[in-house]
């Protein structure tokens, strides 16, 4: 009997001679992070053990994005126990405001991640890295505490379901659809504890930014982690990083054709139009065009799900030239620096200013209802973020709804929920 | 996990995907304090639950309890609140594993836990497996955790493991 890819990266990392799902293990990993939510927790928990090292200094990422630059005194010191932790131990990927961005838009960025590598973050999305053919996934901080002390961190190896996507994209289609309508078919338990391998002639031609769209919402279907087998697609992401963190180009691996699966899905992609997750669960996806007389106060566009610079190159296209419509408010959040820097170069963040919009420094902020950008009682968000729960953004009687981000910025210029086409 | 193996307590019902943003909002994620957090458990969905709490209570919910984010803080939350142990169909896999390590008992009933309603009175057996409610005088039976996650429970959590795993 085959293995899956999962399986394969799993087993790597164990000393066990063959694995199987539903068994726990200890495994190894390659890098682990935190943020500057979740590593003061593991930090703490860390000075528990009294150690004088982490296991691997060039293998603890600390990076604070959730609320940096720091939004208030309690977050400020927050983020100043990761920075202290950082100088004592000598943790070498510790990335200050300035070299700093939304973790998982600067890790693959940095060729911290490479395919074939074993990556636990304390935090949910960290199944991001999937789209590079790693196997990454979200855990708590008392895991990242004992994975930067030992560099293990217990697992069940999970059972995995196919998802195959056939068929050419339509235009204004991306990833971040594809793992909406995924999400909306499955629901938020579907993939509940399970590998979610993301396969098929679509993703085959999938753009490296659209993969770790996909994979960063796995979670949001339950899932342990979202997965790609790598090819040459990914190669040259990789081989394109300028001062790569990690040598090498990883190491590539691949379902084998009798693995075993759960669960089998097909798409037919051809019949994926834009969509958008209505609140109050990501499940709760419905075509855009169904929901024209939406209006929205605030529009956003970022996250480690869309703050890539492919995302701000699609919402400027649609942008250039145009107005946000009086009352609403356009914030753009590039995911890390050099994206804001490319967006600068290429005269995006002043198609957004000029726009009437907002360009700003990279973080999490309101994604998570952190800060820049909380919403009032009652108001309505159209966000190209992952969750879309009650009061995720601001206010418990405020609404989220989740886009690609060229129905963001679409619908920014509408004032309601617009399909790109409305406006270009 | 609890030095306790029996719990007893009134339940505190809730529905389907109680997300982590529900059990704690991320605004309060700026402390590490579990006294601060369980001040505001559950606040977007029921904003006097904390006040209801006696000490030792259940919660009972549905599918996909803890789902969303993997903050600690959640179940960090629920335990300081008082409350004992959480009942539901399913756990979300990231709460699962945190509540596994900082020792909240969790009980997975995939089919009692929708019988359980709203104050009844629940009485909890780890070691056997049984929750007992003693309003409805009904016994639901649960499996016990695999071998692997009792030898972490069994250790007094995650860092006592690695701990030995140290020495």
């Amino acid at each position: 009997m085959g293995y899956t890819i999962t399986e394969k990266i799993l087993l790597k990392h164990t000393k066990l001679k063959d694995i199987h799902p539903g068994e726990f293990i200890d495994a190894k990993v390659d890098l682990c992070l935190g943020n500057d939510i979740t590593a003061p927790l593991a930090i703490e928990e860390f000075g528990k053990l009294g150690l004088k090292e982490v296991f691997g200094r060039k293998k603890v990422v600390l990076v604070p994005d959730h609320f940096a630059p720091a939004k208030d005194m309690k977050s400020a010191n927050q983020c100043k126990v990761l920075a202290n932790f950082a100088k004592r131990y000598k943790i070498k990927n510790y990335f200050e405001i300035g070299r700093m961005g939304i973790e998982h838009a600067l890790l693959p960025e940095m060729g911290l991640v490479l395919p074939g590598d074993l990556v636990v973050g304390a935090d949910s999305h960290t199944c991001t890295y999937g789209g590079l053919g790693a196997f990454s996934t979200g855990v708590g901080s008392t895991d990242l505490a004992a994975a930067m002390a030992i560099g293990e961190c217990w697992m069940r190896v999970p059972e995995s379901i196919k998802f195959i996507f056939y068929g050419k994209l339509n235009k204004w289609v991306g990833g971040k659809d594809l793992i909406l309508h995924t999400i909306g078919d499955i629901g938020v338990d579907g993939a509940i504890k399970c590998a979610m391998e993301f396969t098929g002639e679509t993703i085959e031609n999938l753009p490296m930014d659209d993969r770790l769209s996909m994979c960063n919402m796995a979670i949001e279907a339950g899932g342990k982690n979202g997965i790609i087998a790598p090819d040459k697609i990914t190669k040259s992401y990789i081989g394109s990083i300028k001062n790569r963190a990690k040598p090498g180009n990883g190491k590539f691996y691949f379902s084998d054709e009798d693995a075993v699966y759960k669960a089998v899905k097909e798409y037919d992609v051809r019949k994926i139009e834009p969509l958008v997750a209505c609140p109050n669960l990501p499940s709760n996806v419905k075509n855009v065009k169904a929901l024209k007389d939406v209006t929205v106060d605030q529009v956003v566009i970022g996250s480690c799900t869309n703050g890539r610079i492919s995302d701000l190159r699609i919402a400027a296209k649609i942008l250039r030239g145009k107005s946000v419509k009086a009352g609403v408010r356009l914030i753009v959040i590039p995911g890390t620096q050099k994206i804001y820097l490319e967006a600068v170069n290429e005269g995006l963040a002043k198609i957004f200013v000029e726009a009437g919009g907002i360009f700003s420094t990279p973080t999490c902020g309101p994604c998570l209802g952190g800060h820049m950008g909380i919403l009032a009682e009652g108001e309505r968000a159209l966000a190209t973020t992952n969750r879309n729960f009650i009061g995720r953004m601001g206010h418990p009687k405020s609404e989220v709804y989740l886009s690609n981000p060229a129905v963001a910025a679409a619908s920014a210029v509408k004032g309601s929920i617009a399909h790109p086409e409305e406006v270009v | 996990m609890s030095d306790k193996m029996s719990l007893k307590g009134r339940s505190h019902k809730f529905g389907d995907d109680i997300n982590t943003d529900d059990i704690i909002a991320a605004r309060y994620l700026n402390t590490t304090d579990g006294n601060e957090l369980a001040k505001h458990c559950m606040e977007h969905i029921d904003k006097n639950f904390v006040k209801k709490i006696k000490c030792g209570d259940i919660i009972a919910a549905g599918r996909n309890f803890g789902c969303g984010s993997s903050r600690e803080h959640a179940p960090l939350a629920i335990k300081a609140s008082g409350i004992s142990c959480v009942i539901a169909q399913t756990f979300a896999r990231i709460f699962n594993r945190n509540s596994i390590n900082i020792g909240l008992p969790l009980i997975e009933l995939p089919e009692d836990a929708k019988r359980i309603r709203k104050g009844d009175l629940l009485k909890v057996d780890i070691k056997r497996g049984l929750v007992r409610n003693l309003t409805r005088k009904e016994t639901y039976r649960f499996e016990k955790y695999p071998p692997f996650m009792q030898k972490i429970i069994n250790s007094g959590g995650l860092m006592e493991y690695v701990k030995r795993k140290i020495r």
